[in-house]
């Protein structure tokens, strides 16, 4: 085997590609085994709280110590049937309503994910052995380093956060867009052309995709905050189930075994300011190359617009936090819309958009 | 009630509205959506001929977009009166939050609350025996002091705490990434006006004068000064360009473009450069950038009696990314008639199965020109501005190529042909015949290089306001600001009780762990201090 030679090594990075592929769909299932786990471990707690609030209307006025233990598999112990007004805690680590500990599916998933993640990563380096350069100066090498770079700070971000349920989000993602890229956008390896030849695609272009990474977290949390939202507020208002409701319908009773909606907003907010950070210095950095590619650093290019557009909505999103009515929901939307002109920005904008950055190659 | 405070009334409460957290919010959502528009429809800036296309395909559309600035958003006046609210929010917003930052930078640290077990991180501990509640305080205030906490004591009967804050450049950091963002905002403003920005085409060989007239256009800014352009000279000596030729998947890819050149400042000694695509030239006060390149087929007209009318090297644009390229040549004295041609020039020239012709390859391996020509009233004289890169036929009489029926003039580097009706002889001249007779093109054509030329006095303070931005983003968003408790209260039996708590003022995800840490250090100082305090009291 000849790994000097590019076309062979881009053969070989791209069966990896595929592995890799192939490995985050069986993570995907993984993670989603879990979930449906959870949802039927909820459905038999709620079911025995009925049963145990026919039977003894003064039960589960003690509190259960296994509810704060936490890391252990809790869920199937009889002590927790405790009020379900009290299940929902201020507390920020660990407060999921109902905790529920690491199923195997879950591990499973998350070392699946590892595996997957290692492959890619080889797909990623050999593609950028072949060309000879950093792998991304095109669409198809752009969304499998940007993806591998979401995953990256995944993973990194599970050491200190216990983020494993939205393992289903995150490779589902990344599965989607390496599928598109794989058949949309690959194209052979080419040497860069010389508007593309600067450190400054190094930097701005492996910021902005750190900063997608960040952004589609920040994303997903949003998305559960909301949904956990509604849950509570159901909660709330008594009905313990919220039968015909969204998570009833999409069978999302798992939602008692993920952390509050406030956790939730917390761990969002955090992760979406870094975001926003490398946003800015990839706004800023941009600026810079374009000046010197272009003679110009701002020109209002369609790229330029949309990147402009992704950092008033995040902006906003900050502010939204600090602003009297819009805590909670509203700037979780905010957090949303953001993450969708991401994608737009990349998916849309670089595909059908008539401006300078036509360094798509397709 | 009075008029006059009625008016006043209704400022201020106008004030108010502007300068909230609320109105803000609204005014960058709405920031966000008029900057869509620019996305979708050309714009005059960035992409002048699509938006004359688009008049052209949207002939009723157009002019109403027109009349709604959609041409020139970013420029327009309700996309203007967006920014211009929020930055007036802004300021409206950060003075008084200046002051107020001031006055908390000097005020001691609030009293300790009366009950610290409701606080963020609240933990106890034991002190040690034999240290008393004031000795406690006193270590207590110094391991907060020497973790950059602001602290004030308060001590009572039986009772002593300290309130700790630090985090203030949270704050600091915020004001200042808000004052930057006034600072960027007002060098774009403004920065523009005090530079210029200049188009020139040079061929190979060609100089240039750093002065306005030498300039193929030039756009000043509003308050630039044509006088003061420093008359540099700029000559093009060589520009080199590679190609791909192993990877036949980019065949043809351009790999490299380099212009080497000479600037000469006035006065003073010639010095070499280089401009690249990613490197512009920086060079006396301007910076020159590399936009284009293309060839400048040498063409000679002469007329029947022999006198050269027309010799130049003339700059053909570029069409595709094999280098088809078009020219216009036009002689407008020296001949019976006045001539106009439409050259296409083929770098290597190959021909489809219609008998069309085409370049296969950018580089100079089959060099072919052919020519148009056409006789009639070139419409110089009109005293109407003419561009040199395009010909208006409706005047003029087409002589070659087309439905004339007679055959376009083909020519290889070096060769000439009639003109129709005994106007006279057109000649391509090959810069390098010797090299071409061997079957080597590479240097039969002049290649020309398309440079913009642009001076920015505000471009240091653009950069630093946006490393103000960062910075005050980075610690505005990252660094804690917090308080942070430590109660000493005596017992009954004269043992002590420490309590330790805090209080996160903004998003602070460390501060539990950062309490406990801050107790832990405190009982390791208070054990170590041990040995000192402890000596037996005779009870
Ligand atoms: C160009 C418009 C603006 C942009 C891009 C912007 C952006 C930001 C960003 C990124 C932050 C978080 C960074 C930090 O805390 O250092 C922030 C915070 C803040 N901004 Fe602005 N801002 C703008 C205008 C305003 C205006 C008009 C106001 C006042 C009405 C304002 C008030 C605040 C306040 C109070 C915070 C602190 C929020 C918190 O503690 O979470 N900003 N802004």
């Amino acid at each position: 085997m000849n790994l000097t030679d590019p076309a062979l090594l881009n053969t070989y990075s791209l069966y990896a590609l595929y592995s890799a592929m192939a490995v985050y769909a069986l993570a995907f299932i993984a993670f989603a085994v879990d979930l449906a786990r959870r949802s039927s471990a909820v459905d038999a707690i709620e079911a025995a709280d009925l049963v145990e609030a026919d039977a003894a209307p003064a039960a589960g006025a003690a509190p259960a110590g296994a509810a704060s233990a936490g890391s252990t598999r809790t869920l199937e112990r009889p002590a927790l049937k405790q009020p379900v007004l009290s299940r929902i805690s201020a507390r920020m680590d660990n407060d999921a309503a109902l905790p529920y500990g690491r199923s195997s599916s879950l591990r499973v998933g998350v070392a699946l994910t590892v595996l997957a993640w290692a492959v890619h990563l080889a797909a990623t380096i050999m593609r950028g052995f072949a060309a000879d350069r950093v792998p991304w100066a095109n669409m198809y090498e752009f969304a499998m380093t940007g993806t591998l770079l979401i995953m990256t700070v995944f993973l990194i971000v599970l050491i200190r956060s216990d983020l494993r349920f939205l393992g289903t989000f995150v490779t589902g993602l990344v599965l989607v867009l390496l599928g598109i890229a794989a058949l949309q956008f690959y194209v052979e390896v080419a040497p860069l052309p010389p508007a593309l030849q600067s450190a400054w695609l190094v930097i701005h272009v492996f910021v902005a995709s750190l900063a997608t990474g960040m952004f589609a977290l920040g994303f997903a949390l949003s998305t559960v905050q909301l949904l956990q939202f509604r849950r509570e507020n159901h909660v709330i208002e008594g009905t313990a189930a919220p039968r015909g409701a969204v998570a009833s319908a999409l069978r999302l009773h798992f939602l008692a075994t993920l952390p509050s909606s406030a956790t939730l907003e917390n761990l969002a907010y955090r992760i979406t300011i870094i975001g926003f950070i490398l946003w800015t210095f990839t706004l800023m950095a941009g600026s810079i190359w374009a000046e010197q590619a272009w003679g110009r650093y701002w020109g209002w290019d369609t790229k330029e617009v949309w990147t402009f557009i992704i950092w008033v909505i995040y902006a906003g999103y900050i502010h939204a936090r600090a602003t009297r009515g819009w805590r909670g929901s509203r700037s979780a939307w905010l957090a949303i819309i953001g993450f969708s002109a991401v994608m737009f920005n990349f998916g849309i904008v670089n595909v059908f958009f008539k401006g300078l950055h036509a360094y798509s190659g397709l | 009630m009075q008029p006059k405070l009625g008016v006043t009334g209704w400022l201020r409460w106008f004030w108010r509205q502007l300068t909230s957290m609320r109105t803000a919010l609204f005014l960058l959502l709405m920031l966000a959506i008029a900057a869509i528009p620019g996305s979708l429809v050309p714009q005059r800036t960035s992409d002048p001929n699509g938006v004359t296309q688009y008049f052209v395909d949207h002939p009723d559309l157009a002019p109403v977009l027109d009349r709604v600035q959609a041409f020139d958003v970013y420029s327009s006046a309700w996309f203007s009166a967006i920014y211009l609210l929020l930055f007036i929010s802004l300021i409206g917003c950060v003075i008084p939050r200046t002051k107020h930052h001031f006055q908390a930078l000097r005020a001691k640290p609030p009293t300790t609350p009366a009950r610290l077990a409701r606080l963020s991180g609240f933990t106890t501990r034991d002190a040690p025996a034999q240290t008393d509640a004031a000795t406690a305080i006193t270590h207590a205030r110094t391991v907060l002091k020497s973790s950059g906490y602001r602290v004030a004591r308060f001590d009572s009967a039986g009772e002593s705490s300290v309130s700790a804050e630090r985090g203030y450049l949270r704050e600091t950091g915020n004001l200042l990434f808000h004052a930057a963002l006034v600072g960027v905002l007002i060098t774009v403003g403004f920065g523009g006006g005090y530079g210029f920005g200049g188009q020139r085409v040079l061929v190979e060989g060609q100089t240039f004068v750093n002065t306005l007239l030498a300039y193929d256009s030039f756009n000043p800014g509003r308050f630039f000064d044509d006088t003061t352009l420093d008359p540099y000279t700029l000559s093009l000596d060589d520009f080199a360009v590679s190609y791909e030729q192993q990877n036949l998947q980019a065949y043809g890819q351009p790999i490299d473009f380099t212009a080497d050149v000479t600037v000469t400042p006035k006065g003073d000694a010639a010095e070499p450069g280089v401009v690249k695509v990613n490197g512009p030239l920086r060079t006396n006060g301007t910076n020159i950038y590399l936009l284009g390149n293309g060839y400048a087929p040498t063409i000679t007209v002469t007329a029947p009696d022999g006198t050269v009318v027309f010799s130049d090297s003339v700059p053909f644009l570029p069409q595709d990314a094999n280098l088809t390229s078009l020219g216009i040549v036009k002689v407008p004295d020296g001949l019976s008639e006045q001539l106009g041609m439409i050259g296409f020039f083929y770098p290597t020239q190959d021909k489809m199965a219609s008998g069309a012709n085409f370049s296969s390859y950018p580089d100079l391996e089959y060099p072919l020109l052919t020519l148009n020509v056409y006789t009639g009233d070139l419409g110089l004289d009109d005293g109407v501005p003419t561009s040199v890169y395009a010909l208006t036929t409706d005047t003029l009489k087409q002589q070659t190529g087309g439905a004339t029926g007679v055959d376009s003039i083909e020519l290889k580097p070096g060769s000439s042909a009639e003109l129709p009706n005994g106007l006279g002889t057109v000649s391509f001249v090959d810069n390098d015949p010797a090299a071409s007779a061997a079957g080597d093109f590479s240097q039969s054509v002049p290649r020309f290089a398309s440079f913009d030329i642009h001076h920015d006095p505000t471009q240091v303070w653009l950069i630093s306001f946006s490393a103000l931005v960062l910075f005050g983003l980075f610690t505005g968003l990252l660094v804690p600001r917090r308080r942070v408790w430590v109660k000493a209260t005596t017992r009954g039996d004269g043992s002590v009780h420490l309590e330790y708590a805090g209080l996160a003022r903004g998003d602070d995800p460390a501060l539990e762990a950062a309490v406990t840490a801050m107790a832990d250090r405190h009982l390791k100082l208070l054990n170590t201090h041990q040995p000192v305090v402890a000596t037996p009291e005779p009870t």
